[in-house]
């Protein structure tokens, strides 16, 4: 297993991390040993063991559907980088998204 | 701008055999919010409706809105799909602006409803499709795109985000592959639409607007040779938001990948966006590598295990499918085939049943509905249902006909008054003296006038011309301004006549 | 007059409701403290003077009426820097949320208000609760009070630094691998995770949300017990909490007697990474538990050894997620809106700036664990582990009222030894992380120095699910038999080095 700084930089695009040349290098080795070592899992994830999601078995928590007092908008936006109209401002969007 | 080549529909359907898919979103009606207790309701003040929860602050927790879940469930029965005892919810990760936590809380491979199936109408023809699956998610916030024309994202300077409907519920109803439908396909797909639409607006769990984006529409097609069994590549057209645009985007998409696939070329995986105005669809971001959302299961969220007992009793209320309804409604009605059908098409079928709830004859109802308050709503280019006239109202004015106090012409004319804001039909009749005139001294001076202005008339009928009585009636009524019963009119000019 | 700050919570608490001493007097006492020390350890990251003295001044009215208190009332506390509380900033520990003021309060910051104690400050962490040094914190690390040179242990090293430079009695944390538990240890004070779902998470900005647990932090075990009783409990906005009693941990620390409990020593955490040191030292704890009348036997739990791997690709995968929100968007740094630059770029620049290189790290290794084509290898894989962790408590609880471990496989290590190997780094939680994965109960209580450097050793018990009491049962006997040879808590051997 070894992560190529391309790889790094595919993830590092996906999270959204703007990362540098010399971050990159770094990480990609670090994220080596690192996985080198979590890899051990597989040794004992055989078909047979059902995976946990969730610490306890609790299922079925739910809410009456009922409204409660929001937050103001003034609370809402109140620590928004950029506000105009009430609403948060934000830089241009390139893409649509789903 | 449309730039790329089509092909004539009936020349592709020659070569090829249309596939289509359609996810459907609809907006849940619930009260609050699927995971926290902020109001769903329409158009309030930007902002006004969040709370930590649904704006994705730190440390904020979702917890789920029970009326949601039974929605899903109610959903699921009457799509005829299976429950699942045990199902989770998944974060779909992606980072857009209008996503507060930048992942969607949905369901990835454990669907709340799945494998069930549909039966629409078309043309007398019974077409099913089948349902992969039903499952809850949220809704995104809302995005202005400012500095660009006309509002669109392309070339906009800055985006402004209102999250009001960040986090309202919605239920997500992907149909299988539905094959078989040939040239159909597009009415196939509208029909359906209309069906999920009128399905949901019976269940009672959404307001179904499709012009407020309650109920969305991605429509996915792809073309195959007739005879081939794999399945072609697919385009998923977005923004389709009537039930004229499924059909148009569909038909649309099918003549564009007819012309790349008959000049020999590859149609292309991707998203595409419809275009209302001018009625094609473009290519959206193309993506170098399909996205990778990185599903895996809510940890903040516990499973959700519907008990048979609770989908049980949910069954009890699911009410008929809108095509069983249909049947047993125009058997009921009386009505023929091609009535019931022009009612469907009309958007009539509610108003009518309203109509008839209060005491009208189904008949007269859809006369109403169909003729006069159509025109009507024609000429404001509204839906009958914001014609401004209440099925109610139809029905009084249909009284007031029974009981002779006013005509068919005098009731058009309470009609538009009606629409007028003039009040009830009862109040207009008495405000305006539209009642019929049963002052018979009154009505036979105006006859004795008749026959001595029509003598030889008169006197025809005399001899058993009795159709010759219609010059007499008609010459009556104006006389009386209409504001007569023409078969009473008649009666008295036998009587007269005979005398 | 005794030094305030040098006494036990239950100690003031008593005073405070006879009167003895005003809480004004207690909590001014602690902030004089702060001020004599904080500039040495950097424990707290904001102070919050005014309300503070404005609490204990109303707590001081109350009793002097005659009102009944609750059993820490008027008595201080610090609140490590991950949970919200309106009015203080939550940062974190980093750059992304300096300064970032949030619109709500934590349940457990609500529950120490509503039980009138009074909230000093926040407290120091590594950024976003990811580290074992606080050497991640953006504003700087922690100091060990015992030596400053040394790490004080992480994520909540600002909560044990602050118990142990005697700045505040009691002090909130939260512990996803270890991070209340580890920081303990290295400290020699008393650290609990309570039960998976015994604390409610709201208002706890989330780490890792299946791992992460608050919990109560304290010098003597009767303190954090009470401690313990007042912030946990049933909580309907974190859909993870149990909805049962809290255990009786009050009453665990009150019996501290161990007579016939049968105690298993965990055979795999040990040995091989585990310095010489803190093995001597565990092994004499064993043979004071002996002594107290406990039946203390080996117990194996095989998977133990694929805890740390578990949980380095669960615990960044969810941290890839939970950290996705911040995206400079609504609320945090926004870096590069020079009005060219796209939303997208924003988020990355931001994100490339606020997030420091062990938050960066664990967000990319999370992102690759959970992208498609590796899942199943790697997050499938852990959560299976997960599950015969969880499996090998369920067998070894079958033979043993509780487990214990050392609490960490060394002391404190100096400040910077480790921050460029994370491996070395993550070896810190060893021992602590499968009560983590297996949502467990568990604590860290010190049992004396190092024979060879002279710093705290921690043993860490782990109990049942809901069996918190049982952790509080054995404490509570360890540290009276101690009490004498150490001539008072572990603490008071402390050098007054902070000054």
């Amino acid at each position: 297993m070894a992560l190529t700084n391309a790889d790094v930089a595919r993830l590092a695009d996906l999270a959204r991390i703007e990362v540098t040349n010399d971050e990159l290098t770094v990480l990609a080795g670090q994220l080596d040993v690192i996985l080198d070592a979590v890899a051990a899992v597989s040794q004992v994830a055989s078909a047979d063991v059902a995976p946990t999601s969730h610490a306890l078995a609790l299922t079925n928590v739910f809410r009456d559907d009922v409204v409660e007092p929001s937050l103001t908008p003034r609370e809402a936006l109140a620590m928004a980088p950029a506000v105009e109209d009430e609403r948060f401002r934000v830089p241009r969007i390139l893409e649509e998204e789903a | 701008m449309n730039v790329d080549a089509v092909m004539d529909y009936d020349e592709v359907m020659a070569a090829y055999e249309p596939v289509i898919g359609l996810e459907v979103h609809v907006e849940l009606n619930t009260a609050s919010k699927m995971f926290c207790s902020c109001s769903t309701s329409f158009g309030a003040e930007p902002n006004s409706q969040t709370c930590p929860v649904c704006l994705g602050l730190p440390g904020a927790l979702p917890v789920v809105n029970a009326a949601a879940v039974a929605s899903a469930i109610r959903i699921g029965l009457a799509l005829n799909c299976s429950i699942a005892t045990w199902c989770r919810f998944a974060r779909k990760n992606y980072f857009y602006p209008d996503m507060t936590k930048n992942f969607q809380t949905s369901q990835y491979d454990e669907p709340i409803c799945f494998d069930g199936h549909v039966e629409v109408e078309l043309d007398d023809m019974v077409f099913t499709v089948p349902i992969e699956r039903a499952h809850m998610e949220e809704d995104a916030g809302k995005s202005l795109h400012v500095g660009g024309a006309t509002g669109r994202i392309q070339g906009a300077d800055h985006s402004l985000l209102d999250y009001n409907r960040a986090g309202v519920p919605l239920i997500e109803i992907v149909t299988k592959p539905v094959t078989g439908c040939g040239a159909k396909a597009p009415e196939i797909a509208r029909a359906y639409v209309g069906f999920l639409r009128d399905m949901m607006r019976a269940l009672g769990v959404s307001d179904v607007r499709m012009e407020q984006g309650s109920l969305r529409c991605d429509a996915n097609v792809s073309l195959r040779p007739h005879g081939v069994t794999t399945l072609g590549t697919r385009t998923e057209t977005k923004n389709v938001n009537s039930l004229r645009s499924v059909e148009r985007a569909l038909r649309y998409e099918i003549c564009r990948q007819g012309a790349i696939l008959a000049s020999g070329g590859k149609v292309k995986q991707e998203t595409r966006h419809w275009h209302e105005d001018g009625e094609y669809t473009s290519a959206g971001r193309s993506k170098e590598q399909a996205e990778d959302y990185r599903y895996f299961p809510e940890p903040d969220l516990v499973p959700v295990a519907p008990s048979p007992e609770w989908v049980a009793e949910l069954a009890t209320t699911i009410p008929p499918s809108p095509t069983a309804r249909r049947a047993q409604l125009r058997q009921q009605w009386g009505f023929s085939a091609a009535e019931m059908r022009d009612v469907v098409a009309g958007e009539a079928l509610d108003l009518i049943e309203a109509t008839v709830e209060v005491g009208c004859d189904p008949q007269a109802a859809r006369k109403w509905w169909m003729t006069e308050l159509t025109r009507r709503a024609n000429a404001l280019g509204v839906s009958l249902d914001q014609v401004g006239v209440t099925p109610a109202q139809v029905g009084e004015v249909q009284a007031l006909i029974d009981e002779g106090v006013i005509n068919d012409k005098v009731a058009r004319h309470v009609l538009g008054l009606v629409q007028a804001g003039d009040g009830s039909p009862r109040r207009i009749v008495a405000d305006h003296g539209l009642a019929v005139v049963n002052d018979q001294s009154q009505l036979q001076a105006a006859v004795d006038q008749a026959l001595a202005e029509n003598p030889d008339v008169a006197e025809s009928v005399r001899a058993g011309k009795v159709q010759a009585a219609g010059v007499l009636i008609g010459a009556v009524m104006r006389q009386m301004k209409g504001q007569v019963d023409a078969q009473t009119v008649r009666r008295l000019i036998e009587a007269t006549l005979t005398d | 007059m005794t030094d305030l700050t040098r006494s036990s919570a239950a100690q003031l608490a008593q005073w405070i409701a006879t009167g003895q001493v005003s809480s004004v007097e207690v909590v001014q006492a602690h902030f004089d403290r702060i001020a004599q020390v904080d500039q040495a350890i950097h424990a707290f990251l904001s102070l919050d003077y005014d309300r503070a003295m404005a609490t204990a001044a109303r707590v001081d009215a109350k009793r002097a009426t005659g009102e009944v208190l609750g059993p820490l009332a008027g008595v201080p506390v610090a609140v490590k820097d991950a949970f919200t509380y309106e009015g203080l900033p939550t940062t974190c520990g980093s750059k992304m949320l300096e300064g970032w003021m949030p619109p709500y309060t934590s349940t457990v910051v609500r529950r120490l208000i509503d039980a009138d104690m009074v909230i000093l400050g926040k407290t120091n962490m590594d950024e976003f609760a990811m580290g074992s040094s606080t050497e991640n914190s953006y504003f700087g690390p922690t100091h060990n009070p015992w030596a400053l040179d040394r790490i004080p242990g992480g994520s909540g090293g600002g909560s044990s630094a602050a118990l142990a430079a005697f700045e505040a009695p009691l002090t909130i944390g939260s512990d996803t691998g270890g991070s209340i538990r580890q920081p303990a240890a290295v400290t020699g004070t008393v650290g609990v995770k309570p039960t998976y779902g015994g604390c409610s998470r709201y208002g706890l900005v989330a780490t890792a949300s299946s791992l992460d647990q608050p919990g109560p932090c304290a010098r003597t075990v009767m303190d954090a017990a009470m401690l313990h009783e007042v912030i946990c409990g049933y909580d309907p906005r974190d859909s993870t909490s149990v909805n049962a009693p809290v255990p009786p941990v009050v009453a665990g620390a009150r019996r501290a007697d161990i007579t016939g409990m049968r105690v298993g020593v965990v055979k795999e955490l040990g040995g091989p990474g585990y310095a010489p040191a803190v093995e001597r030292r565990f092994a004499q704890a064993v043979d004071v538990l002996t002594g107290l009348g406990a039946d203390v036997v080996e117990v194996s739990c095989p998977h133990f050894q694929y805890a740390l791997p578990a949980y380095y690709l669960i615990m960044p995968s969810e941290v890839s997620s939970n950290l996705a929100r911040f995206d400079a968007m609504r609320y945090g740094l926004r870096v590069g809106d020079d009005g060219k630059n796209s939303a997208e770029q924003v988020m990355r620049l931001s994100r490339g700036s606020g997030f420091g290189a062990e938050v960066k790290r664990r967000i990319i290794l999370g992102t690759y664990a959970l992208s498609s084509g590796y899942y199943d290898a790697y997050y499938g894989s852990a959560q299976k582990v997960r599950t015969l962790i969880t499996e090998d408590f369920t067998a070894g609880f079958e033979s043993v009222d509780v487990m214990i471990s050392p609490s960490t496989p060394t002391t404190a290590f100096r400040l910077g030894e480790r921050v460029d190997d994370p491996m070395a780094m993550y070896q810190a939680d060893l021992a602590t992380i499968p009560s983590n994965l297996a949502g467990n109960t568990a604590a860290s209580f010190p049992i004396g120095l190092s024979d060879e450097d002279g710093l705290p050793v921690g043993l860490q018990v782990m109990a049942p699910p809901m069996c918190d009491d049982r952790l509080y049962q054995v404490g509570a006997a360890f540290e009276a038999a101690m009490e004498g040879s150490w001539g008072g808590p572990l603490l008071n051997q402390i050098k007054e080095t902070a000054r």
